[in-house]
């Protein structure tokens, strides 16, 4: 049993109130990927995560380039709301404020 | 269930084992592990994930390239970690943080990513090893007696034939220094 790769899984949906498509891209072992998870989960918004370092080859090439055009650094977590706003890192103010709190 | 139980309850003393030892080499060599415990273990817990997974403790807030000769830089204590906690009193993850943020006289904001993109770090790559190729060719005649090698992790230098096995300063391997002079 491999209990390092138990929590991994590469990600989700959670269902709540529709603010627009949101997005978050991280890494399972990143604690402010967890944090930004938690406070979208806390703001009871609809939204997609994703576990960027559970991907392998074309899926993750994929998801590598989509982040690319949004910030070179390539950068978790990242959200994206509505597919055009970009917020990097875990930013309280900025994410509720997007989000329309 | 018994047996998953007992695989947490091992991970959770290995992270244990392995903050205490952290903690303890931080505070010998004048660095501060992040004080919220909690936030920390977390943090070693992807540390000893990402040893499992590709080999080396590759930053736990970082994309690993799974790839050890890529991820050097990012290998933790990376060599961004200084200039991150000069500039905003904790590394990129905040598993290190200064002396103003462990007393609780700053708080930790989001730190906006040091590390350069893809194509510069290999092109940074190629320039130092053909900087590397040149100072191999040098003679050190008259003025240096030895070559000099720089600790990237924490600046330490020193003057021998080949770099230590591991920083006597941070414990950096062998790996991470870089010809100096």
């Amino acid at each position: 049993m491999d209990i390092f790769n138990q929590n991994t899984e590469k990600g989700n949906h959670v269902s709540g109130i529709d603010r627009g498509k949101v997005v978050m891209y991280g890494l399972s072992t990143c604690v402010w990927c967890k944090k930004t998870k938690k406070l979208l989960t806390d703001l009871g918004v609809d939204f997609d995560y994703m576990y960027v370092d559970t991907l392998e080859g074309e899926e993750e090439n994929q998801v590598v380039e989509e982040l690319r055009r949004f910030n070179p650094s390539i950068a978790f977590p990242t959200t994206i709301i509505k597919g055009e706003k970009a917020i990097v890192g875990f930013k309280e103010k900025e994410i509720r404020e997007a989000l329309g709190f | 269930m018994k047996e998953e139980e007992a695989a947490e309850e091992g991970i959770s003393e290995e992270v244990d084992k392995v903050y205490r030892r952290l903690n303890d080499q931080a505070e010998k060599s004048g660095y501060h592990l992040n004080p919220d415990v909690e936030f920390t273990k977390d943090l070693v817990w992807g540390l000893l994930a990402n040893e499992k997974r590709y080999g080396y403790w590759s930053c736990p807030c970082r994309l690993s390239a799974n790839n050890k000769e890529e991820d050097l830089d990012i290998i933790c204590p990376c060599y961004y970690r200084d200039p991150d906690l000069n500039d905003y009193g904790a590394c990129y993850c905040a598993l290190y943080v200064s002396d103003e943020v462990f007393r609780g006289e700053r708080e930790i904001e989001s730190i906006p990513e040091r590390r350069p993109p893809h194509e510069q770090r290999e092109t940074s790559r190629a320039e130092e090893r053909k900087r590397a190729e040149m100072m191999e060719t040098m003679e050190f005649t008259g003025e240096l007696s030895k070559p000099v090698w720089r600790c990237k992790v924490c600046g330490y230098l020193c003057a021998m034939d080949e770099p230590p096995g591991v920083c006597p300063i941070c414990k950096a391997r062998k790996e991470r220094f870089e010809r100096f002079m």
